[in-house]
């Protein structure tokens, strides 16, 4: 990076949709997209004419796969009744959405546009467990792929690396999972909205009601170290390590800066954003960090003026318990073989120093891969509108809040710092 | 040999004949396992094949539970996990190989830093044959 990066024009962000997240028999990737444009459509304050819209950037992975279908961009732009209007369809793994995000705000910084929609889609749970465990590998670097590693599995070993380096254990990573169900249980978007204390509860009710033997977990460790309640899927990453399998889509309305006040007087502004691209994390001088998302985090800040300490909170690519900790050490929130430590101590509570995925993150709320990115909008757009509801952060005078996301075993990331003023 | 291009169906090609093949740098010497086409430290396009000892160190690994439906197929499940992991190569660079001789049913008895040697995997026949990289313990 020879210079700081910066915008030719300033890019708001004037609203935010998602779709449901889950597993869903009887809905499709264009239902669920109409459902997003919707959502976001109505959180525009004032009011914005679809009519507008000067072009569509969809995110999507691997739909091609899961459902047999490809080119997804006028499939989207003829559901919205956007055509003949340009549509462009980008794919970066699971960070398919944030690539769309970023296209859209080199447009308007361009000039070229005034008002963009981005967002994405990804329908998977049509799949088996094995098959979606297949098509995500897709999106490994090549050589992992062959040796048959699934991305339970890519993350499983950069647990290992990382407990070899650090001393952390499997007792830590339990403490990420413990705070992300906090988080979703009080998030009515996440689909997995429950405490681990009250998936416990209703394991008894469960077994009390079918005469068997009511299980005895004293507390949350213990539900999480037994085998049966959660079983192995890719050593050391067992099942509540990992994000589920979701269908669900996401979109974002962009506008040029002096635009935003016409469509809310709570406009987000993007002042930091930054891209990384990585190889194959086997080959990483270092299995304990992602270089993509360091290099993606200097752009940001750089441009931004910002240091690590500035952003408030943060929703990072949480896809298992152990990315958690790698991300926000790459991110500069936590000294490299510490964040498993200050999570520990509560410091990415929604109360502590530095509240991560205070959604839940893609471990509760859903990871619908090629709609994640903008997905994460949703939690910054709220959490700095005030409209958080009962996750509303404790903090006065919130103002920076920013998303991470990561596609593959870390070849594509991103960073993005937005500011509410 | 020294015809072969430096790319994957050529470590492939190699991997049945059990060997272990990566590109040097012919101009500042760097040494890449699987061979790439371009030298990624100095930027020459001048490389050298070179047949790697095949003995490491485990760097990193993983027993999957829940594998692809191709690992199925050789009969692992959920109550059967396989072993996948990256090795640091004597020579320097990582590769991932799959883990062998090792009890996937006690992961936390395989140790980051153990001494790993060559294994080569042999699955399929003729055209449909393949040669996967793994490595054993010591
Ligand atoms: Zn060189």
């Amino acid at each position: 990076m020879k210079r700081p990066r910066k915008l030719g024009r300033g890019v708001a962000l004037v609203g935010v949709g998602m779709s449901k997240f889950g597993m869903f028999r009887d809905r499709d990737s264009k239902d669920l997209f109409a459902e997003a444009f919707r959502n976001m459509i109505a959180s525009v304050d004032k009011g914005a004419d679809p009519q507008d819209i000067d072009a569509l950037y969809v995110g999507n992975f691997s739909n091609d796969f899961f459902i047999h279908q490809a080119h997804w961009g006028p499939i989207v732009s003829d559901l919205i009744g956007h055509v003949p209007k340009p549509a462009t369809r980008t794919e970066g793994a699971c960070a398919s959405s944030a690539l769309a995000l970023r296209e859209g705000i080199f447009a308007i910084a361009s000039g070229f546009y005034d008002m963009v929609l981005v967002g994405g889609v990804e329908e998977m749970s049509k799949r088996s467990t094995e098959e979606v465990a297949e098509g995500l590998a897709l999106a490994t670097a090549p050589y992992e792929g062959r040796a048959a590693f699934t991305f339970p599995g890519v993350f499983g070993a950069v647990a290992t690396a990382y407990f070899d380096r650090y001393g952390a254990s499997r007792e830590h990573l339990m403490n990420v999972t413990i705070k992300s169900h906090n988080n979703a249980a009080l998030n009515p978007r996440a689909q997995i909205k429950a405490t681990i204390r009250s998936m416990m509860e209703s394991k008894r009710r469960r077994a009390s009601e079918k005469g068997l033997p009511e299980p005895t977990w004293q507390d949350e460790k213990e539900f999480l170290r037994d085998q049966d309640a959660n079983p192995v899927v890719a050593w050391p990453m067992h099942l509540f390590d990992c994000c589920p399998i979701s269908d669900g889509a996401s979109c974002a309305l962009l506008v040029g800066e002096e635009l935003a006040r016409r469509f809310t007087d709570a406009p987000l502004y993007v002042v930091g954003m930054g891209q990384g691209s990585g190889s194959g994390f086997h080959a990483a001088d270092d299995l304990t960090t992602f270089q993509a998302t360091k290099y993606a985090a200097e752009e940001a800040y750089s441009m931004s003026g910002l240091k690590p300490e500035d952003v408030q909170f943060s929703e990072v690519h949480d896809c298992f318990s152990i990315a958690e900790l790698i991300h926000m050490e790459d991110l500069g929130f936590f000294k490299p073989g510490q964040a498993y430590k200050a999570v520990e101590e509560g410091a990415t509570r929604r109360d502590g120093s530095k509240p991560i995925n205070t959604s839940g993150g893609l471990k509760c709320k859903g990871h619908p891969v090629g709609a994640t990115g903008v997905a994460q909008l949703m939690e910054v757009w709220e959490q700095l509108r005030g409209e958080a509801g009962e996750r509303q952060l404790p903090i006065k005078g919130l103002r920076i809040g920013a998303a991470h996301n990561l596609g593959g075993t870390g070849g594509t990331c991103t960073f993005t710092i937005f500011e509410r003023r | 040999m020294e015809k072969k291009p430096f790319n994957d169906i050529s470590y492939e090609a190699f991997l049945r004949e059990e060997k272990l093949m990566g590109s040097k740098c012919r101009s500042c010497g760097e040494l890449f396992v699987p061979p790439r086409p371009i030298c990624v430290k100095c930027g020459a396009s001048e490389m050298e094949w070179v047949e790697m000892k095949g003995v490491g160190k485990l760097s990193a690994f993983t027993c999957i539970a829940v594998g692809p439906p191709f690992m199925k197929q050789e009969g692992y499940t959920r109550d059967h996990p396989y072993c996948t992991g990256v090795i640091q190569l004597d020579e320097g660079p990582r590769v991932t190989a799959r883990i062998e001789d090792v009890d996937t049913k006690k992961p936390e008895e395989i140790k980051v830093g153990a001494a790993m040697k060559v294994k080569y995997l042999h699955r399929g026949e003729g055209d449909r044959g393949a040669t996967f990289l793994a490595f054993k313990p010591v």
